[in-house]
C-alpha cells in the first residue's frame, strides 16, 4: 500500500486562543469566529444569515452578542467576530436579550403570519427563534409589505418575497459556492427583494440548496410543495446514488412514500450540497412505471415476439435460472451493477463468477475506464485534491454535468483554497474559467497532451498536440510540484485507451501522483471493489492472483479472464451468449455504440433483465425481475474515492419487486448452490471477511460517529489509529458538523438510531469501533493469505491515429438533465432536459458552408445521423461536440467501440 | 469668538472662471504640489500630522493618523475621493468641486505623493452633473498640463486619477458603501472590523478614504507648513472649516471659519454670517451636524465649533451642516422628515435598520395624520432603544454602520425636548419609560451641569 | 435598439479600461445606457453584463440599489424638487405641490406628452438655497412659485438647450490621453510606487 501523505488526524497544532463564554473559561483555535466558538463550548447563539460555508456577512443581526475586549462590553455580530485573547463573551447579558427581542420584532413586522400553510413550518429557525428569543406579540399597527405570492423562479425553485427575511443565504450561495449569480437582491432598503433578472430563470444546477438552508419559507422546492408538513416527515441518513461522489442526504418520508432528500454536512464529500439532480430525482421512486414484479415473454397468436407479462417470482426465477442452468459458463454475460449496493454487487459477483463460473462480467457499459485500472491507480481523496495549495491535473469530462458536487468542491478550492487546476480537454467545460491552464487538445489525444505538459525531453514534441493553451507555462505550474489528478474518459467518441494512457505518462513522469476516478454512475466503484467487471474479483484483485483464496471460499473461480461489455455485446451478437444479465443496464442507450446493442439484445438467446424499471432495453427481455431500489433497501455504496457509506432503506419496494441481492441468491438456489448470504448485514461481514481492501471495516465502525462521514478503503492509518488511543479528529462529530438548525433532526435521528450500549459517549464509540476495526485489519494483514490487490499497469503502450484532415473529430459530452431513466421518470426534472446539436468551430462549420441552425448530416465510417449544427468556439478546430443521451439526435449510430476515434464528415441537407 | 482669519479653501469663490486653470494658476495653483514633491514622502505625511486636519466628512478622524494606517509592504493602495456630499443640510463638498475643481486634484496628487497612493478615484455623487462636468475638464486639462498621469512635472511620481460618479444613494457616502459601488456593487457598508478601509478596502487592498474638504486643505497645508494650519483653530479642531447654514437665518450660507473658536452663535447671529433667525422669531432648536447629530437648542450656542466640546454636549458637527429652527417649527414634522430619509436611505442590510427605519417612518406618518396614539410615542423611543441600545451619544449601535442609529438622533431630541407638541399630535398626555442617555437629550440644566 | 450603439460601445470600453476590474465601471455603463436610450432598458443591462463579464442579474442588483436609474421610460425632463430638511423649513413641500398643480400630475408621475416627470427628493447638497430642484440634476437655487412657472414653460418651449434631455449628466467627460495616462493599477500589480522607494523629488522646480 503507498504511504498516505494526507492526514486528517494530524493537522498542524493551531494556535488557540484563551477567552471567557458566559462566565467559562474556554480555549478555541485562532482565528475561530465567536459563533463558532461558543457552539462548540455548547452556547447556541441564534443566527439567521450565517451559514458555516458561506463567507459570513453579518446582515442579519440576530448573532448580537456582548463581546468584551477590554473596552467594556459591546454589541457585536458573533458571526463576524473572531475569538481573541482574553475576550469575555455574554450571550445572556441584557443588553443581548434585548437585541434579539428587538431583532426578532423587527424581522417579523414585514413577515407573513402564514406559518399554518407554509412548507417551512415546523423547521423554520424564524419560528424556532422568534419562540426562543422573541418579544411574544408584535407591536406593529401597520401594513406589512406586499409583494405577487410565490413566484417561480426556475423550473424547480420558487419564492415567496413576503416571506424572505433577506439573510443573503440564498444569493450568496448562488453566487459564491454555486458560481451562478442569477438571483440577487434588488431594489434598496425595505424594499429589497431576492428576485432573478426578468426572464432569466435560476437555472442552477445546485438552485435546491438554496430551498435548504433558507431560514424561511422564501424558497420552496416545487417537488415539495404542500407535500407534508415537516413534522409528519421521517426521516434517515443514507448517501447519494445519483452520481458517484456519494453526497450524504436525508431521506425523508411520510406515509411511505419519499417526498424530499436534503443534504447533509459531511466534512470530506459534499458539505451540505447536493445537486438538483440528486436532490429531485427522488421522484422516480415514485413513478407509477415501476416495475413491481416480475415479467415473462410469452408468445401471443398475434405477437410472433412475444409480450412481457406478469409472471410470479417462482415462474420467472426458475425461467431464468433455467437458462442459465443449460448454458455454458461462458456463454453467460452480467452487464451493468453500478446501481446496485456494494452487498448486492458482492452478491451478483459471487453468483455469476463463484457459481456460474463466468467471468463475462462489467459494471460498466463502455463508457468508463477499464476496471484494473479504476482501482489499481493509486488514490486520492475529494479533500486530498482540494487542499490548501494542491496542483490538479483534470483530464475528462465537464465535471459539472458529471459530477456535479465533486464540481463543487473543485471550484471552491479553486476560490478558496489556492488550488491550482491544469485541465486538458477537447472543448470548453465549466472548469476552464476556473482553471489556471486550460490546454486543448484532439479527442483521443489527452495522452499526447499529459506528455506535453509531463513527459520528459522526448516528449517535448507533443506539443504540438495542444491546440490552445500556454502549454510552457503549464508545464512550469506542474514541473516541480506534487501533483494530483481527475482523470476519466473524456467522451465515449474515443477508446479508453488515451485516458489509460495519460495516467500511465503521467506516473512516469510523477510516480508520486494520486488520482481521483471520475467514473460517474452510482456505485460504479463499489461495484468494481467487488469484482464486476472482467478480470477482478472481490477486494481489488485480479482474478488469477486471487484465484486460490476464493476457491477455498466460493463454490468456483472462472478459469480464465472473461470479456467486458462490449465484448460480450459483440459476442451476444455472433450467436455466441445464450444469457445476457442485464443488471440494471439499459445498453441500448448508455453503450456508445447502439446497433451493436441491438444486435447483442437480439442475438442473445435469453436476456434476463434485473431492473427497476422497464427500460428500452428491459423492454427486449425475455424475463424480468424485478428489483427493489434506492431508499427501498439498505447496504453501503462506495464512491468515486473509494469511500463506503451507508445507504438505509425507508420505504418498502412497490409490489413484490426484491432487493437484488436476494435475486442473486434466489437464482443460486435454484442453480443448485447455497450463496450463503442470508442478509446485508451477513453479506457485509462476509465482504470485510473475505476483500483484500475491506478488512477492518467493520459493520460497527460503519455505524460509529467515525462511521457517518463514510470510511475509506483501504482502512486509513488515521481511523486504525484510533485503537491506539491517539486522539483522532473524527471530522463530522467534533465541530465540522454542520450547526444548521436544518439538518439537526436528522442527526438526532442519526444519533439515536447509531447510539451505542450503554452509557458511551459517540467517541468513546467511535474509538472503539475504530479500535476493533484496526485489530481486524491487523488480522488481517498478518494473514498473508489475502491475495494482493492490483497495482495499475500501463497497458501496450497506445498510438492514437494520425489525424485525417478532411473529417472532423468527434467528442461527446453529457448534460446532468439527461433523458436517462431517473430524469425522465422525475416530472420535475424531465422537462429540464435540453436538446442536443452538433457543435463545432464556427472555422469549420464556414469552410464546410454549413450556416448556424442548418441541418446537417454526420457520416462516420459506422454509420450517420442528422443534427442541428451551431458554431460555437468553446469546441476548436478540427473537431465537432455532441451530447449524449439527450433529445435531438443520438451519437451513437457513428460510434465504433472498436476504433480509437469517431472521424466524421459533415454535410449539409 | 469672530476671527479674522482669512479662508484657505474658499479663495477662489469670487471669481467667475474659479475653476479654470488658467485662473488657478493664476493664484498659486500648483504650488503646493510642487512644494509636496521637493520633500520626501513622508515629510509631507508629517506636515498633514502636524497640520492635526480633522477629516471633514462626517468622521472627524485626523487625516494623518489614518494615512498611516495601511499596513507595511502591503500593495498597492489606492485613494478613493469621497464627493458623494449627501447628507441632509450639507452642501460644501459640491460647492469645491464645481468651483475649485484644480485645488481638489491638488490635494489628491499631494495624499498620493504623500502615502504611495498608485491609483485614485474620485467618486462624485450621482446628481452633480455641473460637478463632474467642471471635474471631467479640469482632470483633461490637468493631464495636458502635465499635473496628473505619467511622470508629474516631470518626476517619477505618477498616478491616474479616474473621475468616477455614483447614481443616488446617500448610504454610498459611508466609506465602505463607497468602496462596494466603487467595485459595481450594491452600496452596502462593510462591518468594521474586519473591513477597516486602510487595511482591507477597494478590491481588498489598502485604502485610503477622504473627503473632498479634507483634501482640498492639502495644497495650502503644503505651501504653508502644517503648524500654520494648526496655529487656527483650537483644541482637536484646527485650521478653517466650511460649515453651512441653513433654515430660519437671515442668510443662510456656506461659510468658511476657524474652526474650534467660533461660537454657534457667532455664525447664527452675527451680520457678517446669518444675520440671525429669520423675521425676529426665536430659536426653537437647531441641528449642528448634519440630519444624523442630535441637535442642539438655545443653551448651546455659546458652545465654539469645536469637535470635543460638542461631542461633550451629546452632538456632533459632524458633515459642517447647521440646521437652524425657529420657534413656529413643527417639530414633528421636522422629525418625521429626517426619519423620512433614513428610511429611504438604509441600505437594507442590518435588520434593525431596514426594518426599524421604516417601521418608525410609518409611524410617525401615522401621527401627522391624526392616527396616532400616545403609548406610540414610548414605542417609538423603544424602537430606537432596539437599534441603538441606551439612546446614548455617541450611539451604540445593533448594525454594521451608524446609519440605523442617525434615526434615533431626530426622535430622542424632539421627543425629549418638545413632548407637548407629540401629546398635541396624539391627543393626551405620553408616558415614556425608556431612557434617553444622549446628552443633548437633558433638560436645560442637567445638560449644563 | 436599446443595447449600446456602436459609438457608445466604445466609449463604455474607454470607461472600462481606466478601472484594475471592469465591474467597476458598472455604474458609469448604466448613466451611458440612460443617456442613450432615456431610461436603463433590460436589453441594456444584458449588454452592459456581457461588456463585464457578469450576469445581468448582478447588474440589476447593482442599478436597482439606485435612485437615479429609471428602469421605465420617463419624461424629456425630471424635475426633482428638495423635500428633505432644510428646503422643508424653507418651502420645499409648497414648492413641490405648486408643481404637481402646475403639471397636473403627482409626485411620481409623467406627463402625458412624456415631457416632465416630477419627483420630491432627497436632499441635492443646496440646502442654504432653499427652496430648489434640479431638472435633469441642474440646479435651480431659491425658486420661486412664479420662476418654476417660467422655467417649465420654457422647458416645454424647448427653449432651454443648456437643458439635456433626461439621462445625459456629462457634456464633458474625462478623456485620459494613453500617453499621458500612468496607467490602471490592478490589486495585484507591482509593488512600492517608485517614488516611495527611490525618491527623486523635484529638486529645481521646473517653473
Ligand atoms: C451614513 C454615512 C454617510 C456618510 N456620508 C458621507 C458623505 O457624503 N461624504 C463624506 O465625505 N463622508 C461621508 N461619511 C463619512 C465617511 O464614512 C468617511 O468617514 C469619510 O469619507 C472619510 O473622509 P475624511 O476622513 O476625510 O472625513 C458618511 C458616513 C456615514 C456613516
Ligand atoms: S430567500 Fe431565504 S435565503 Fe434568500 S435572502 Fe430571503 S430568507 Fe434569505
Ligand atoms: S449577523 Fe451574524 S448570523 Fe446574521
Amino acid at each position: 500500500m503507498p504511504e498516505l501523505s494526507v492526514s486528517l488526524a494530524h493537522e498542524p497544532a493551531q494556535e488557540t486562543v484563551e477567552l471567557t463564554i458566559n462566565g467559562r473559561a474556554v480555549s478555541a483555535p485562532k482565528g475561530q469566529l465567536v459563533i463558532e466558538a461558543a457552539e462548540k463550548h455548547g452556547v447556541f447563539i441564534p443566527r439567521f444569515c450565517y451559514h458555516p460555508r458561506m463567507n459570513p456577512v453579518g446582515m442579519c443581526r440576530m448573532c448580537i452578542v456582548d463581546i468584551d475586549t477590554g473596552r467594556g462590553p459591546t454589541l457585536q455580530p458573533a458571526c463576524m467576530i473572531e475569538v481573541a485573547p482574553d475576550m469575555k463573551v455574554d450571550t445572556e447579558s441584557p443588553a443581548t436579550r434585548k437585541s434579539q427581542d428587538g431583532v426578532l420584532e423587527f424581522l417579523l413586522i414585514n413577515h407573513p403570519l402564514d406559518c399554518p400553510v407554509c412548507d417551512k413550518g415546523g423547521e423554520c429557525p424564524l419560528q424556532d427563534n422568534a419562540y426562543a428569543y422573541g418579544p411574544g406579540e408584535s407591536r406593529f399597527v401597520e401594513e406589512k409589505r406586499h409583494f405577487e405570492k410565490p413566484v417561480a423562479i426556475s423550473n424547480l425553485v420558487h419564492l415567496d418575497r413576503e416571506r424572505c427575511i433577506l439573510c443573503d443565504r440564498c444569493t450568496r450561495f448562488a453566487n459564491e459556492v454555486a458560481g451562478d449569480p442569477l438571483i440577487s437582491f434588488i431594489n434598496r432598503g425595505s424594499q429589497t427583494e431576492v428576485n432573478t433578472f426578468p426572464d432569466h430563470p435560476f437555472a442552477s444546477y445546485f438552485s435546491g440548496n438554496t430551498v435548504q438552508i433558507c431560514p424561511v419559507g422564501a424558497l420552496l422546492a416545487r417537488p415539495f410543495r404542500f407535500k407534508a408538513r415537516p413534522w409528519d416527515l421521517d426521516k434517515v441518513e443514507s448517501t447519494c446514488t445519483s452520481c458517484a461522489v456519494g453526497c450524504r442526504v436525508t431521506i425523508e418520508v411520510s406515509r411511505n412514500h419519499v417526498l424530499r432528500y436534503q443534504g447533509v454536512d459531511v466534512d470530506p464529500v459534499n458539505w451540505g450540497w447536493l445537486c438538483d439532480k440528486g436532490r429531485f430525482d427522488f421522484e422516480a421512486i415514485e413513478s407509477d412505471e415501476r416495475l413491481s414484479e416480475p415479467l415473462i415473454r410469452k408468445q401471443g397468436d398475434s405477437d410472433p415476439d412475444g409480450e412481457l407479462i406478469a409472471a410470479t417470482w417462482s415462474e420467472a426465477l426458475t425461467t431464468a435460472a433455467d437458462a442459465i442452468g443449460r448454458a455454458d459458463a461462458k456463454s453467460v454475460g452480467v452487464v451493468g451493477g453500478a446501481r446496485l449496493t456494494n452487498e448486492a454487487a458482492y452478491a451478483w459477483a459471487k453468483l455469476a463468477k463463484g457459481v456460474i463460473g463466468t467471468d463475462n462480467v462489467d459494471a460498466q457499459l463502455g463508457d468508463g475506464l477499464p476496471g484494473e485500472v479504476a482501482v489499481g491507480l493509486p488514490a486520492a481523496t475529494i479533500d486530498d485534491v482540494c487542499a490548501e495549495g494542491s496542483i490538479v491535473i483534470v483530464a475528462t469530462g465537464d465535471l459539472k454535468e458529471e459530477l456535479p458536487v465533486l464540481f463543487l468542491r473543485l471550484r471552491d478550492a479553486v476560490i478558496n483554497r489556492n488550488v491550482k487546476v491544469v485541465e486538458l480537454t477537447t472543448t470548453t467545460t465549466s472548469l476552464s474559467s476556473l482553471a489556471t491552464m486550460s490546454l486543448r487538445h484532439r479527442p483521443g489525444e489527452v495522452h499526447l497532451a499529459m506528455a506535453a505538459l509531463v513527459g520528459f525531453g522526448r516528449d517535448v514534441g507533443n506539443i504540438s498536440a495542444i491546440l490552445d493553451g500556454d502549454v510552457l507555462a503549464a508545464r512550469r505550474l506542474v514541473a516541480d510540484s506534487a501533483v494530483n489528478a481527475i482523470i476519466g474518459r473524456p467522451s465515449v467518441a474515443e477508446s479508453a485507451d488515451a485516458a489509460v494512457e495519460a495516467a500511465a505518462v503521467l506516473l512516469e513522469a510523477k510516480p508520486d501522483a494520486r488520482f481521483v476516478v471520475s467514473l460517474r454512475r452510482a456505485n460504479v466503484r463499489g461495484a468494481l471493489d467487488l469484482g464486476l467487471a472482467p478480470g477482478l474479483l472481490p477486494g481489488r484483485v485480479a482474478l488469477d492472483a486471487g484465484r486460490e483464496w476464493f476457491a477455498a471460499r466460493w463454490p468456483k473461480v472462472p478459469s480464465e479472464r472473461g470479456l467486458d461489455t462490449a465484448g460480450i455485446l459483440n459476442a451476444a451478437a455472433d450467436g455466441r451468449i445464450d444469457v445476457l444479465v442485464l443488471l440494471g443496464a439499459d445498453p441500448l442507450n448508455d453503450f456508445p455504440d447502439r446497433a451493436l446493442a441491438e444486435r447483442a439484445l437480439a442475438g442473445a438467446r435469453t436476456v434476463v433483465a434485473v431492473d427497476t424499471f422497464v427500460n428500452e432495453s428491459v423492454s427486449k427481455a425475455d424475463v424480468v425481475l424485478a428489483a427493489a431500489g434506492y431508499a427501498e433497501v439498505s447496504g453501503t455504496t462506495t464512491n468515486i474515492e473509494g469511500r463506503v457509506s451507508r445507504l438505509r432503506q425507508k420505504v418498502t419496494p412497490p409490489g413484490t419487486s426484491r432487493p437484488d441481492w436476494m435475486l442473486a441468491a434466489e437464482l443460486a438456489y435454484r442453480l443448485g448452490i447455497d450463496l450463503e448470504l442470508e442478509s446485508v448485514e451477513g453479506i457485509w461481514r462476509e465482504i470485510e471477511a473475505v476483500s483484500a481492501v475491506h478488512a477492518g471495516i467493520t459493520e460497527e465502525l460503519l455505524e460509529s460517529p467515525a462511521g457517518d462521514d463514510g470510511v475509506l478503503v483501504p482502512l486509513r492509518p488515521e481511523v486504525a489509529a484510533a485503537a491506539e488511543g491517539t486522539h483522532v479528529q473524527i471530522t463530522g462529530v467534533d465541530g465540522t458538523q454542520p450547526a444548521s438548525e436544518e439538518l439537526s433532526s436528522a442527526q438526532e435521528q442519526e444519533a439515536s438510531g447509531s447510539e451505542p450500549s450503554g452509557e458511551e459517549t459517540p467517541e468513546e464509540a467511535a474509538a472503539d469501533a475504530a479500535e476493533e476495526g484496526a485489530a481486524r485489519q491487523a488480522e488481517a494483514e498478518a494473514d498473508d493469505a489475502r491475495p494482493a490487490t492490483v497495482a495499475f499497469a500501463r497497458n501496450a503502450p497506445y498510438q492514437s491515429p494520425v489525424v485525417d484532415s478532411y473529417s472532423l473529430r468527434l467528442a461527446t459530452t453529457r448534460k446532468l438533465f439527461d433523458d436517462g431513466t431517473l430524469v425522465q421518470h422525475s416530472p420535475s426534472l424531465a422537462g429540464i432536459a435540453a436538446v442536443s446539436h452538433l457543435v463545432a468551430n464556427s472555422y469549420d462549420l464556414n469552410r464546410l458552408g454549413v450556416a448556424e441552425g442548418d441541418v446537417v448530416k454526420v457520416t462516420s465510417p459506422q454509420g450517420s445521423a442528422t443534427f442541428e449544427a451551431h458554431s460555437s468556439d468553446v469546441v476548436p478546430r478540427g473537431t465537432a461536440a455532441l451530447v449524449v443521451n439527450q433529445r435531438g439526435g443520438d451519437p451513437s449510430p457513428l460510434i465504433d467501440v472498436t476504433t480509437a476515434v469517431t472521424e466524421i464528415r459533415v454535410e449539409s441537407v | 469668538m469672530i476671527s479674522d482669519a482669512r479662508p484657505i479653501i474658499t479663495t477662489r469663490f469670487g471669481y467667475d472662471d474659479s475653476h479654470t486653470l488658467e485662473r488657478y494658476l493664476a493664484t498659486g495653483g500648483y504650488d503646493g504640489l510642487r512644494a509636496a514633491l521637493r520633500k520626501p514622502p513622508q515629510q509631507v505625511v508629517d506636515d498633514v500630522k502636524s497640520a492635526s486636519l480633522l477629516g471633514r466628512g462626517g468622521a472627524g478622524f485626523p487625516a494623518g493618523v489614518k494615512w498611516g494606517f495601511p499596513p507595511a509592504g502591503v500593495w498597492p493602495r489606492y485613494l478613493v475621493v469621497n464627493g458623494d456630499e449627501s447628507e441632509p443640510g450639507t452642501y460644501k463638498d459640491r460647492m469645491l468641486m464645481e468651483r475649485d475643481p484644480h485645488q481638489l486634484i491638488e490635494g489628491i496628487l499631494i495624499a498620493c505623493y504623500a502615502v504611495g497612493l498608485g491609483q485614485a478615484f474620485l467618486y462624485v455623487r450621482g446628481e452633480m452633473a455641473l460637478a463632474q462636468e467642471r471635474i471631467a475638464q479640469a482632470l483633461n486639462d490637468a493631464y495636458a498640463a502635465g499635473y496628473v498621469g505619467r511622470n508629474i512635472l516631470g518626476t517619477d511620481f505618477s498616478v491616474d486619477i479616474v473621475l468616477t460618479w455614483g447614481a443616488g444613494a446617500y448610504i454610498v457616502g459611508e466609506e465602505t458603501g463607497l468602496i462596494e459601488s466603487l467595485e459595481g456593487n450594491r452600496g452596502m457598508p462593510r462591518l468594521k472590523p474586519p473591513f477597516f478601509p486602510a487595511a482591507i478596502g477597494l478590491y481588498q487592498k489598502p485604502t485610503i478614504v477622504n473627503n473632498v474638504e479634507t483634501l482640498s486643505n492639502l495644497p495650502w497645508i503644503s505651501s504653508n507648513g502644517g503648524e500654520a494650519f494648526a496655529a487656527l483653530g483650537a483644541e482637536t479642531s484646527k485650521g478653517m472649516r466650511m460649515f453651512a447654514v441653513s433654515g430660519h437665518v437671515n442668510k443662510p450660507g456656506v461659510y468658511e471659519v476657524e474652526f474650534g473658536v467660533t461660537t454657534f452663535r457667532d455664525l447664527i447671529e452675527a451680520p457678517i454670517y446669518c444675520g440671525g433667525v429669520r423675521n425676529g422669531k426665536r430659536l426653537k432648536a437647531f441641528i449642528p451636524g448634519g440630519a444624523s447629530a442630535p441637535w442642539f437648542f438655545e443653551e448651546h450656542l455659546d458652545l465654539p465649533l469645536e469637535a470635543g466640546a460638542v461631542g461633550k454636549a451629546g452632538s456632533m458637527l459632524g458633515s459642517g451642516a447647521i440646521v437652524v429652527m425657529d420657534e413656529d417649527t413643527d417639530v414633528v414634522r421636522a422629525c418625521h422628515r429626517i426619519v423620512r430619509f433614513f428610511a429611504k436611505e438604509s441600505c437594507g442590510k442590518c435588520t434593525p435598520c431596514r426594518e426599524g427605519t421604516s417601521w418608525l417612518e410609518k409611524i410617525l406618518a401615522r401621527i401627522i395624520d391624526g392616527a396616532g396614539r400616545p403609548e406610540d410615542v414610548d414605542m417609538l423611543l423603544d424602537i430606537c432603544d432596539n437599534i441603538s441600545p441606551g439612546i446614548n451619544w455617541p450611539p451604540r449601535q445593533t448594525t454594521i454602520c451608524p446609519l440605523g442609529p442617525s434615526v434615533v438622533s431626530p426622535i430622542a431630541s424632539a421627543v425629549s425636548r418638545f413632548r407637548h407638541e407629540f401629546e398635541a399630535y396624539v391627543g393626551g398626555p405620553v408616558e415614556t419609560s425608556v431612557k434617553m442617555t444622549g446628552a443633548a437629550y437633558r433638560a436645560p440644566e442637567s445638560a449644563n451641569a | 435598439m436599446p443595447q449600446f450603439n456602436a459609438d457608445n460601445e466604445s466609449l463604455a470600453h474607454e470607461i472600462i479600461s481606466r478601472y484594475p476590474v471592469a465591474r467597476s465601471a458598472l455604474i458609469p455603463l448604466c448613466h451611458l445606457a440612460q443617456e442613450q436610450d432615456g431610461y436603463l432598458t433590460d436589453d441594456a443591462m444584458q449588454h452592459i453584463g456581457e461588456l463585464l463579464g457578469i450576469e445581468a442579474a448582478e447588474v440589476l442588483g447593482t442599478a436597482s440599489f439606485y435612485e437615479m436609474f429609471k428602469r421605465h421610460p420617463v419624461g424629456t425632463y425630471v424635475i426633482n424638487v428638495c423635500t428633505s430638511i432644510s428646503c422643508f423649513l424653507d418651502g420645499g413641500d409648497e414648492l413641490l405641490e405648486h408643481a404637481e398643480e402646475r403639471l397636473g400630475i403627482k409626485e411620481g408621475g409623467t406627463t402625458e406628452d412624456g415631457t416632465f416627470s416630477l419627483e420630491g427628493y432627497e436632499c441635492i447638497a443646496a440646502c442654504t438655497e432653499a427652496p430648489c430642484l434640479q431638472v435633469n440634476y441642474r440646479y435651480f437655487h431659491r425658486i420661486t412659485h412664479d420662476e418654476l412657472d417660467a422655467l417649465i414653460d420654457d422647458l416645454g418651449a424647448g427653449r432651454r438647450d443648456d437643458i439635456p434631455r433626461h439621462g445625459t449628466l456629462q457634456r464633458t467627460r474625462q478623456h485620459i490621453d494613453p500617453d499621458r495616462a500612468a496607467g490602471v493599477v490592478t490589486p495585484d500589480g507591482g509593488g512600492q510606487p517608485v517614488w516611495l522607494r527611490d525618491h527623486a523629488a523635484l529638486e529645481e522646480a521646473p517653473s
